[in-house]
C-alpha cells in the first residue's frame, strides 16, 4: 500500500544536523577561526564583501565560515544579514586620489605622476605549486618602503582629461539604491555601476571576455588600477560637517576606451569605471569593460552583442538571485510535469489515432487497386 | 550575529526577538502594503516593489514569503502548501520560518485558514470571503517567453496589445491540435490585463475566476506584486472554436476515490506500475474520512 512521503519536518532538522557536522569537519582536526579566514583567505573575503555589499570582514569571514567556503552561499548570507540592518545615512563619495595606494599601475603610459607601484600581485608569480606552503613554517616579513604620510594620488584620467583627451566622468548620483527599489529599465549609469559592482564576478568576466572577442569591442587600455586604503567620512546631521568614520580597502579600474566624438564634441576617450571592495582586479576589470559595453546607447554605437544589451546584463548579473532561480528546480514539480503528462499522452493518443486510420485507409486503398 | 535564522534559536514562547516581528522591518512591510494596495486596486496590473533580501533563496517563494510577511498579524491562521501538500519539505520549511519569527498559528486545514501560501496548487476545497490566498510566482510576466524584454512588456500592457499571446495559443493548435499549455496557463483579469496565474495546472485556472478570497501574487526574485480582488472575473484565454479545457483522469483517487480532485501519479514499482493520488493532501485526508 501506497504511504504519501510524510515527516519533511524531522528530514529538515536531521538535514541541519549533518550539515553542521560535515561544517566541522574531521574533529582531529583544528578549527578554523574567523581571524585565519580574514587574514589567510582574504580575497575570498574581499569577494564576499563586494558581492554581499556590505563592509565587515568578520561578518564576511563567518559567512565563508559557515557556507564551507561557497563564496554565492557565503554572499546570500551576507546579504541576508545586510538587509535587516538599519539605514542611516549615505556616506560621502570616497575620493580615491587620497589613496594610501599598495599598487597602482598604467598601462597607458610609461611614468606617471606617484609612479608605477607593482605592490602584492600574482600577475609575476609563475604558477608553480609552492610545496613549501604544504609544510608548517614562518616566513619572514617582507621588506617594505617606509610609510610616509599620503601624497595626493592625482588620476591618470584626470590628467588625460585635462587636455580633453578623455572625456570627464559622468557626475552625480540619483539617489536610487537597488537593495531597497527595485531595477526599472532604462537604468541610469550610477544603477548600472551598483548593480555591476554586486554582480557575479564569474559572470562579469565572461561578458568583459566577450567584447574582447568582438562582441561588443571597444578597444579598453588599462588607464590605470589602483588598490590601496581609502578615508569613508559622514556627515552627521546634528554636526552638519564631515566626520571621518573609518578606512575601507578598494580596488579601482579606470578604462580609456576607444574615442568618440560628435558634431559638438571633437573625438576623445571614453570611459569604463569599476570599483570593488578589497583586492579585486578582475572584478573591478571585467566591471570597467561592461560598463564601457553599456553605455552604446547614450554613445550612439549599435548594440549588437550581449554584454551591450542593458536588461539581458543587469537581469542576469546577480549570483544569488540566479542561484536560487536554477536551483528551485530541485524543488517538487509533480503538479506541472502531471499537467505535461496528461497533455502529452493525450497528443500521443491523438498522433497514434491518425496513423492508425491512415493505415487502414492505405490498406483499402491497395485492396481496391488490387 | 549573522547566524542564518535557520539557526537562530527562537525565544521560547514567542517570536525570536533577534528579528522584527514576521522578519520584516515595520517600513518595509508599509511598503509591501502600499504595492499590494495599489495591485488590488488594478487587478492584474505587475506592481514593482522595493524587494528585500530573505533568509530564503530567491525562486523558493520570497516574493509569497514577503506578501504573507507584510500582512500576517497574530490573530492569523496560517497554511503553507507546495505543490497542494502541506508536508513537502519547502511548505514545512515557509510554514516554521513563520511560527518563528511571527508566532503564529499554523493548519492543514483550508477551511481554517485565514492566509494560504501556496505554490503551484489551488486548494480544492471552495475558498470562502476574508480568506486570502498568497502566491508564489516565479516569473511575475505572462509575455516573458514571448518577448524577454521589460521595457517592451510594460509598453504591450500599457496599450493591451495582446497579440502576440493570441498568436502564440494559435500557433499551439496549430502544431499539436489543440493548445498545449498545461501549466501557468494565461488569464484575462477584469478584462483588462493578462496575468500568470503562477504554474498552477490550468485545472485550477476556473478557481480563480470570481473566488470570493482575496488572491496576493509576489515574485521576490523578479520585484512584483499583484493582485486579483474578490469575484474579479478571471478567464483563462481560447478559442470560439477551441475553448479552455482542464485536465481529466480517467482514474479517482487511490487513496479517498475523489473524481473531481487534481492527481499526482506516483510510480510504485520497478516495472513502472502507477497509481494516482490527490494532490491536495488536505481535501484528500478529509475525503478519507
Amino acid at each position: 500500500m501506497y504511504v504519501a512521503v510524510k515527516g519533511g519536518e524531522t528530514a529538515i532538522n536531521h538535514s541541519l544536523e549533518l550539515l553542521a557536522d560535515k561544517r566541522r569537519g574531521e574533529r582531529s582536526v583544528a578549527e578554523l577561526s574567523l581571524e585565519q579566514i580574514d587574514q589567510q583567505l582574504s580575497l575570498a573575503v574581499d569577494r564576499v564583501m563586494t558581492e554581499g555589499s556590505c563592509y565587515d570582514r568578520s561578518l564576511a569571514a563567518l559567512a565563508i565560515k559557515q557556507a564551507r567556503g561557497d563564496l554565492i552561499e557565503a554572499i546570500f548570507l551576507l546579504r541576508a544579514y545586510r538587509t535587516t540592518l538599519p539605514r542611516f545615512g549615505d556616506s560621502l563619495p570616497i575620493d580615491t586620489t587620497e589613496m594610501l595606494a599598495e599598487r597602482r599601475i598604467s598601462a597607458t603610459f610609461k611614468d606617471v605622476p606617484g609612479g608605477q607601484v607593482l605592490g602584492p600581485t600574482f600577475d609575476y608569480t609563475h604558477r608553480l605549486l609552492d610545496f613549501s606552503l604544504a609544510a608548517a613554517g614562518e616566513r619572514p616579513l617582507a621588506p617594505t618602503a617606509p610609510t610616509e604620510e599620503p601624497l595626493p594620488l592625482p588620476r591618470v584620467g584626470d590628467i588625460l582629461q585635462r587636455d580633453g583627451l578623455l572625456e570627464p566622468p559622468s557626475q552625480g548620483d540619483d539617489g536610487h539604491d537597488l537593495t531597497r527599489q527595485p531595477l526599472m529599465f532604462p537604468a541610469s549609469r550610477p544603477l548600472r555601476l551598483q548593480n555591476l559592482a554586486r554582480g557575479d564576478e564569474g559572470f562579469l568576466l565572461a561578458l568583459g571576455y566577450s567584447t574582447q572577442r568582438g562582441y561588443g569591442n571597444n578597444h579598453p587600455f588599462v588607464g590605470e588600477i589602483r588598490y590601496g586604503h581609502v578615508p569613508v567620512s559622514f556627515v552627521p546631521e546634528e554636526l552638519g560637517f564631515a566626520i571621518e568614520l573609518g578606512e575601507i580597502e578598494v580596488t579601482e579600474c579606470d578604462m580609456v576606451n576607444q574615442f568618440a566624438g560628435s558634431h559638438d564634441v571633437p573625438p576623445q576617450f571614453t570611459r569604463g569605471y569599476g570599483l570593488a571592495f578589497g583586492h579585486a582586479e578582475r572584478k573591478a576589470m571585467a566591471m570597467a569593460l561592461v560598463d564601457r559595453a553599456l553605455r552604446a546607447d547614450e554613445l550612439s554605437e549599435t548594440a549588437t552583442s550581449p554584454a551591450q544589451d542593458e536588461e539581458f546584463v543587469l537581469a542576469h548579473s546577480d549570483n544569488v538571485e540566479a542561484s536560487g532561480f536554477v536551483q528551485h528546480l530541485k524543488l517538487p514539480h509533480y503538479v506541472d510535469f502531471q499537467s505535461e503528462l496528461v497533455t502529452v499522452r493525450a497528443l500521443r493518443e491523438e498522433v497514434e489515432r491518425r496513423n492508425r486510420e491512415a493505415a487502414a485507409a492505405a490498406a483499402a486503398l491497395d485492396k481496391a487497386a488490387e | 550575529m549573522s547566524e542564518s535564522i535557520a539557526d537562530a534559536s527562537p525565544a521560547s514562547g514567542g517570536p525570536d526577538q533577534a528579528y522584527n516581528y514576521a522578519y520584516l522591518d515595520e517600513q518595509t512591510k508599509r511598503m509591501i502594503r502600499r504595492a499590494i494596495l495599489k495591485a488590488v486596486a488594478v487587478p492584474g496590473y505587475q506592481v514593482p516593489f522595493g524587494g528585500r533580501e530573505m533568509p530564503l533563496p530567491y525562486g523558493w517563494g520570497t516574493g509569497g514569503i514577503q506578501v504573507t510577511a507584510a500582512i500576517i498579524g497574530r490573530e492569523d491562521t496560517l497554511k503553507v502548501i507546495d505543490q497542494g501538500a502541506d508536508d513537502t519539505t519547502n511548505a514545512v520549511s515557509i510554514r516554521r520560518f513563520f511560527a518563528k519569527v511571527a508566532d503564529v498559528a499554523t493548519t492543514t486545514s483550508t477551511e481554517d485558514a485565514s492566509i494560504i501560501q501556496t505554490r503551484h496548487r489551488v486548494p480544492e476545497t471552495r475558498l470562502r470571503e476574508g480568506q486570502i490566498i498568497v502566491f508564489q510566482v516565479p516569473i511575475p510576466e505572462p509575455l516573458r517567453m514571448l518577448e524577454p524584454r521589460e521595457t517592451e512588456t510594460r509598453t504591450l500592457h500599457a496599450l493591451s496589445e495582446y497579440g502576440v499571446m493570441q498568436v502564440s495559443l494559435y500557433e499551439s493548435i496549430a502544431r499539436h491540435g489543440r493548445i498545449a499549455k498545461t501549466y501557468n496557463y494565461p488569464v484575462l483579469v477584469n478584462g483588462r490585463y493578462i496575468m500568470s496565474p503562477s504554474p498552477i495546472p490550468k485545472f485550477d485556472n476556473p478557481k480563480l475566476d470570481r473566488s470570493p478570497a482575496l488572491q496576493l501574487y509576489g515574485a521576490g526574485r523578479e520585484k512584483r506584486i499583484y493582485a486579483v480582488p474578490p469575484h474579479t472575473p478571471v478567464k483563462s484565454l481560447d478559442f470560439d472554436d477551441h475553448p479552455f479545457e482542464i485536465e481529466r483522469w480517467d482514474e479517482c483517487c487511490a487513496l479517498c476515490g475523489s473524481r473531481e480532485s487534481f492527481l499526482d501519479e506516483v510510480i510504485v514499482d520497478d516495472s513502472g506500475k502507477r497509481m494516482f493520488v490527490c494532490s491536495d493532501t488536505d481535501w484528500c485526508e478529509r475525503h478519507q474520512r
